[in-house]
């Protein structure tokens, strides 16, 4: 993981007031999560174990797309090494706003076990991160955990266009 | 004074050295023990010049000069029928014998046979390319020169496989080290963001075992999840039990949007189906 | 604020000769057709390819140099993570590399184990193939069936070794768990419902005129281009050549057990489709022989060699000496003999080697892992040409790579 000195607390924190406008976005938003296909290595199998028929993702709304442009979330499986970071970070541009980010499992969390020249010690240097999720490789049921967790996330916070600002990077 | 460490071999090593130790060696075995062997070899020594050969775990091993390589595998794959290259890499011994070790693993489906062939190049030599006799070397020696940074002569394309195309360095070598160099560290900050923000984003935590007990940047207790960055110290540490909805569900004009999750209601299979 | 960064549209540079309508498209690391970050660049005149150049490394993480600062023990749940559809083929592969290197054999229980494992985890890495290339093809269906299968599979090696995908159920001498007491009555009941499954699969895609279609003719790979690129596993009986390692240099308990090895003539894609499902059912036919020599087994599980291999836990507990051997194996990590071993196992992909060259201390001097997936990319850009742009997903499927293996 990355080592930056943000105060992240600076605003005061989350919004007190959510008004029924916000909550009727929020509730679209996150019961209609597109994820875009991210899979880059082992957890990449877990994550379309869990889109398969025994645990289901189409019942949270979720439909895996292709491209970034027409995506919500991107759910980073895997292992990102050096050589791929910059294609990474020019997917995460290319998405639209309001875009979130799922880091699964040890290498995309830390860099995993490879503690090695090539390996990005954790994806959170390149793109910021909404909710970290454990596991080498977890679980599909602890991958829909954390969809259930970012799905509370959204509906906490206001639905303004304008994302507050996440991190520096 | 400090431990003296060698700065051409910074791979790790033993920290305890048994004194007294001497590693046996596996078994090496005459080529005459083996009647293919001996054959092959025979007719081998008549094409080049064997340096040596012996048999270990069920493989010929052959030691010849770097220059007859060509020849040798040629004379191997069409004469003694040794059709199918399986391996092709090299082996640093820069810091004992200045140079590399490059060996190639053959097998011969019709006699059910491997055999391993050994030449040794000095650091800065070249080796001639066996890709016009079998393709797969295309690749292989693509990704010898990538780790070790061995000089292939006529390669059809001799270009960075596994490391991308601007990286510094021969990562498989002894002296190069495991979480590697300064240009490898910063590669990603410095291709994306460029050198200045290197003080932004700061160096990578490298050390596996580093654990700071009110650290909520980078770790948090199951259970006791806070928002990254707050202060735990003190005692200050909130219970957050696990949730999977919101408590009491959402509400919007009196109707609940999102029913919560009710412990008494939920169906538990009795077998896995 | 959000850093803004470097990055600017570039283009390629690789330069191919520009003739008039040839067009250079990138099929990027990441792209929907699941086999992980192949990039491919292709030169299509309208929508023939004329030129391919696979690039590949995107997935390196520097397994080898890992290698070789690791001890043997430690290394084992890092080659988990090579050809991470069937896991324990690579830790089988090493544990043989290691075991040959230091001159131990497993027990006889514990062969019966690992090979019952082996057989399982090439059903479950067939089942995979099957899922992503219907997939690919268009078939979404069989993607559905061919995993709901593939659970039950998984459901047996997590009751087994704990874990769905990364097992690292083997250890360097042997097992280090028994089988659980209902597990060889889940096989059977597995078997039993993969055999019907099987069919239904077969019925739907084999006599599918789509699915002929879309395959035959496609990816034809002649013997002597398979031989010159040093291809193995079904891709190479599918163009005729019969060459499996279980056979013609057999290891373990291969010997004893009786299948036959499924090969097909024609060289295409439709061929290897035939060889994978054919093989599917060789291995449940291995296992239903495998069940009746785990009953007639002693229960030993892990090979005695107190040099090299910890004690079972029992003795541990309970004698000193064995608690200090462990402690030390553990720490320092066993030193095997000098010398060097190549050896291969027949992993659901292809042949699966493991060089290890020792120098006498615990940690590997030279490891390199052979992976069949790494040749079997190579040989893209020798096929490609001459495809249409949509045989190019059909080709990348069929031949069953996964990058894990080809970047390690």
């Amino acid at each position: 993981m990355a080592q930056h000195k943000v105060n992240y607390l600076q605003d005061g924190g989350a919004p007190i007031v959510l008004t029924t406008v916000d909550k009727i976005v929020n509730f679209g938003r996150s019961n209609s999560l597109w994820p875009m296909t991210y899979g880059l290595a082992c957890c990449a199998i877990e994550m379309m174990a869990s889109g398969a028929s025994r645990y289901d993702f189409d019942r949270f709304g979720t439909i895996f797309r292709a491209s970034p442009r027409q995506s919500d979330v991107i759910i980073v499986a895997g292992t990102l090494t050096k050589k791929h970071a910059e294609f990474m970070r020019r997917l995460y541009d290319q998405m639209p706003d309001p875009k979130w980010v799922i880091s699964m499992g040890s290498c995309a969390n830390t860099g995993g076990m490879f503690n090695t020249y090539a390996t990005v010690q954790g994806v959170d240097r390149i793109i910021p991160v909404d909710i970290y999720l454990p596991g080498c490789a977890p679980r599909p049921e602890t991958l829909q955990y954390a969809l259930m967790q970012l799905q509370q996330k959204i509906r906490r916070n206001p639905a303004s266009m304008r994302q507050k600002a996440k991190r520096l990077v | 004074m400090r431990q003296y460490t060698p700065k051409n071999d910074i791979q790790k090593k033993s920290y305890h050295t048994d004194r007294f130790y001497v590693a046996p060696t596996l078994a090496k075995e005459p080529v005459s023990n083996d009647s293919t062997f001996a054959s092959d070899l025979s007719s081998l020594s008549n094409v080049v010049e064997v340096k040596d050969a012996y048999i270990q775990a069920g493989h010929l091993v052959i030691y010849i000069n770097k220059e007859d390589n060509v020849s040798a595998i040629k004379h191997l794959k069409e004469i003694r029928a040794y059709n199918y290259m399986m391996e092709l890499s090299a082996i640093d011994y820069i810091a004992t014998q200045g140079g590399f070790e490059i060996f190639y693993e053959m097998l011969s489906m019709s006699k059910h046979k491997r055999l391993r062939v050994k030449c040794f190049v000095a650091k800065d030599d070249a080796i001639a390319s066996v890709e016009p006799l079998f393709r797969m070397a295309d690749w292989s020696e693509r990704e010898m020169f990538d780790m070790y940074g061995v000089t292939v002569k006529n390669h059809p394309y001799m270009k960075r496989l596994l490391m991308p195309d601007d990286w510094q360095g021969h990562p498989l070598l002894k002296t190069y080290p495991l979480i590697g160099d300064e240009a490898a560290q910063w590669y990603e900050v410095d291709k994306i963001f460029g050198k200045e923000a290197r003080d932004v984003i700061g160096p990578e935590l490298r050390d596996a075992a580093q654990v700071d007990r009110y650290d909520t940047q980078r770790f948090a207790r199951l259970g006791h999840e806070v928002p990254k960055g707050t202060d735990i110290t003190n005692g200050n540490e909130p219970d957050t039990p696990i949730r999977y909805q919101e408590e009491g569900g959402v509400k919007l004009f009196g109707k609940t949007l999102v029913t919560p999750f009710d412990e008494i209601e939920t169906k538990q299979l009795k077998e896995r189906k | 604020m959000q850093q803004i960064n470097r990055l600017k549209p570039f283009f390629e540079n690789i330069s191919f000769d520009r003739d008039d309508n040839t067009m250079v498209v990138n099929f990027g690391p990441q792209h929907p057709s699941a086999h992980g970050q192949l990039r491919l660049i292709l030169e299509l005149q309208g929508e023939e390819i004329t030129k391919a150049h696979p690039d590949v490394g995107y997935l390196h993480r520097g397994m080898e140099k890992m290698g070789e600062n690791m001890i043997y023990n430690e290394f084992l749940p890092t080659t988990d993570r090579m050809d991470y559809i069937a896991a324990t083929s690579n830790n089988y592969g090493y544990a043989l590399a290691v075991e040959k290197l230091i001159g131990v054999e497993a027990p006889r229980r514990a062969e019966v184990i690992r090979t019952m494992l082996l057989e399982l985890n090439r059903i479950i890495s067939h089942l995979f193939w099957l899922a992503t290339h219907a997939l690919d093809v268009g078939a979404m269906s069989v993607f559905l069936y061919a995993f709901r299968e593939r659970e039950f599979a998984m459901d047996l090696m997590e009751d087994y070794c704990g874990a769905r995908l990364t097992h690292s159920a083997v250890r360097i001498g042997g097992v280090p768990l028994d089988l659980p007491d209902d597990w060889i009555y889940n096989l059977e009941k597995f078997i039993v419902t993969l055999t019907e499954q099987l069919e239904v699969y077969e019925g739907l895609l084999n006599q599918n005129r789509i699915w002929k279609m879309r395959l035959e003719n496609v990816g034809i790979i002649s013997p002597e281009m398979a031989r010159q690129w040093g291809l193995t596993g079904p891709s190479l009986r599918a163009s005729g050549i019969k060459w499996d390692l279980r056979k013609e240099m057999p290891y373990g308990l291969y010997p004893e057990l009786d299948f036959d090895i499924p090969t097909s003539d024609k060289c295409d894609s439709y061929g290897r489709y035939l060889c994978h499902m054919a093989e599917m059912r060789e291995s449940m036919k291995i296992l239903k022989q495998l069940v009746p020599m785990y009953n007639d087994s002693d229960t030993q599980l892990m090979a005695h060699s107190p040099q090299y291999i910890s004690c079972t836990k029992e003795e541990m507990m309970t004698q000193n000496y064995s608690l200090m051997q462990h402690f030390v194996l553990v720490t320092q990590g066993m030193r095997p003999p000098v010398g060097e071993v190549y050896v291969a196992t027949e992993s659901p992909k292809g042949e699966l080697g493991f060089y290890i060259n020792s120098d006498g201390s615990p940690y590997p001097y030279k490891l390199k892992l052979r992976a069949p997936s790494f040749w079997h990319t190579g040989i893209l850009q020798d096929i490609l040409p001459g495809h249409q742009l949509a045989d190019v997903v059909t080709i990348i499927g069929n031949l069953n790579i996964v990058f894990g293996e080809i970047d390690r």
